[in-house]
């Protein structure tokens, strides 16, 4: 069977999970596709879950409350070893990334890691994975016969969830110590779409100047657009965004429809977390600013002029 | 306790990238240690100052030029190296195996590592090794102490920023704001020349990769590259909302 392990937030299921469900249907292997949902309250999760596989796997436990690589990888590797899955494929978002590697190790089982494409040829698996910073796209073959997969979010379309549900089937799980221990959480919710979510990303460097020019423009501007909003490092590292909004090689990779990159010069860094998206637009005072050569519009210009003339644009 | 270093030699981040049968070219690049390396060697270095009893083991696999960023690790104040000599191209769980196999023999009760690879860009190794040692692990840790026998920080998830305390032995992998990486001083990088650097061969280790390169291919997608002057703010922005509605439909 084809093992999938359903990403989720909030108690909803994340738009990952549907990613998944496609990478799953178009790999080319034999199997039902098995949804695993993991967590604690995790009901509506669930049943989404049933309406992008064959069946699904609950384990609703409140061990499971908070994420940790170590609870995770043992009840999705006891799970794979007792389906019999060849190929479990598991979200490459920062958790992800940090309970996959755990899950091929402890399945003796290749790693094919952050891919955007994924196939079956021959009873291997080949897939795409990009690497250099985003910049070169490799290809490469898993040897044996269970594989693990982690899928680079915003990689594959959403699939569009079936009208008929899936079964779903509690199971139990013998779950190791935590180890680490959590203190505490400082929550970064802002309320607003999710950056790796969103069809629209606006985002700001320092080239807003300050705080208050980011709340203005890069916020002022995602809301007339309902979009989500991102940071570059050095705006995160002064104090003026949460981390959670970080986009690029330290932060979060996004590949929305549209990415609006306002007063950022465009360092390789940052390309690297956004250099995939659907359509770049920059706005930058430096005409020579490295942002311009990924873009596919722009405005050279001075960023408190262009931005509420955006803004006014989009209100009439 | 020993705390293992995990160095990685990666073209610098400044370097175009050139793809020469069909893999990436690094002749004549300029090579350096990983930067998010230069953190886990910093931030041991550190843990030393604070009183630690620590000795430092900076730790390469890869070619012969790996030893010059294993040299660098010892000119900020690594103790001494292991070099694990190899033209194969492991995969992060091949390599992982041998990361754990020296950690076992050296006894070491830390393991840090750059959070994720400048050249493969993967995220795995920390974890992986992780699990190669039964051990817990931290990912993209930003501020760490060490009390006794326990670490306390923070790291970054997805959802924001988390404060951990656990238990030695762990693995943790390191990243940019987690401490200023020093500079190695002419007295140091003299120092470092006597430094000892073990070679091991990789087949003392005794590892399968299973993954296999095909190919590599530079992507860059063609830009439409339509940039608007800006002398008039009204203008273009009503020329760029035009377009981003009616030419490439992606705002309402």
């Amino acid at each position: 069977m084809i093992l999938l392990v359903v990403p989720h937030a909030k108690g909803k299921i994340g738009k990952a999970a549907y990613e998944l469900a496609t990478a799953a249907r178009n790999i080319g292997r034999e199997g039902p596709v098995t949804a695993l949902v993991l967590g604690s309250g995790v009901a509506a999760v669930a049943a989404g879950a049933a309406r992008i596989a064959d069946q699904v796997l609950v384990a609703d436990l409140p061990e499971l409350a908070q994420f940790d690589p170590e609870l995770w990888s043992s009840a999705v590797a006891q799970i794979a070893q007792e389906g019999e899955a060849h190929t479990i494929l598991i979200a490459a978002s920062r958790d992800g990334r940090a309970y996959s590697p755990r899950v091929a190790v402890k399945l003796d089982a290749p790693l094919l890691e952050d891919v955007v494409s994924v196939q079956d040829r021959g009873g291997a698996l080949v897939a795409e994975r990009l690497s250099f910073l985003n910049r070169v796209t490799e290809t490469i073959e898993a040897q044996g016969t269970v594989t693990v997969v982690s899928v680079k979010p915003g990689a594959f379309d959403a699939a569009q969830p079936a009208s008929e549900t899936a079964e779903q089937f509690d199971v139990d799980l013998e779950l190791p110590p935590r180890r680490v221990t959590i203190a505490g959480m400082e929550k970064e919710d802002t309320g607003r779409i999710a950056l790796t979510e969103a069809d629209v990303v606006v985002a700001g460097g320092r080239g807003v100047g300050s705080p208050e020019g980011f709340t203005q423009l890069i916020v002022g501007l995602a809301d007339q657009l309902g979009a989500a909003v991102g940071a570059t490092r050095a705006v995160v590292d002064a104090g003026w965004r949460p981390y959670s909004e970080q986009v690029g090689q330290t932060g979060k990779t996004v590949q929305p429809k549209a990415y609006i990159a306002v007063g950022i010069s465009g360092a390789v860094q940052h390309v690297s977390g956004m250099g995939k998206s659907g359509c770049i637009v920059a706005i930058n005072k430096d005409r020579d600013a490295p942002i311009f050569h990924v873009a596919d519009y722009g405005i050279v210009g001075d960023v408190q002029q262009i931005v509420p003339a955006l803004i006014a644009e989009l209100r009439k | 306790m020993r705390i293992l270093a995990l160095i990685r030699q990666v073209p610098d981040a400044q370097e175009t990238v050139r793809v020469a049968d069909n893999k990436v070219d690094l002749d004549g690049r300029k090579l350096v240690m990983d930067t998010m390396d230069e953190y886990g060697v910093e931030e041991a270095l550190r843990l030393r100052e604070k009183g630690a009893d620590v000795e430092i083991v900076a730790v390469a696999v890869g070619p012969t030029r790996a030893q010059e960023a294993l040299r660098a690790a010892l000119a900020m104040g690594a103790d001494r190296a292991i070099h694990v000599e190899t033209d194969a191209a492991l995969d992060v769980i091949a390599l992982s195996s041998v990361i754990a196999q020296i950690a076992r023999a050296q006894q070491a009760g830390l393991i840090l590592c750059g959070g994720q690879q400048a050249d493969w860009d993967s995220q795995a190794l920390g974890a992986a090794t992780a699990e190669q040692l039964a051990w817990p692990q931290v990912t993209w840790t930003r501020a760490l102490e060490l009390n006794g026998s326990t670490l306390a920080g923070k790291h970054d998830t997805d959802d924001g920023v988390e404060s951990f305390t656990l238990s030695l032995p762990a693995v943790l992998t390191t990243q940019q704001g987690l401490n200023d990486p020093r500079y190695p001083t002419l007295p140091n990088i003299m120092k470092s020349k006597k430094k000892e650097i073990r070679t091991d061969t990789l087949e003392a280790y005794n590892v399968t990769p299973r993954i296999r390169l095909q190919g590599v291919a530079v992507e860059s997608k063609e830009r439409l590259k339509k940039i608007l002057d800006g002398q008039d703010a009204p203008a273009a922005a009503a020329q760029l909302v035009q377009s981003l509605r009616q030419e490439a439909r992606v705002i309402q």
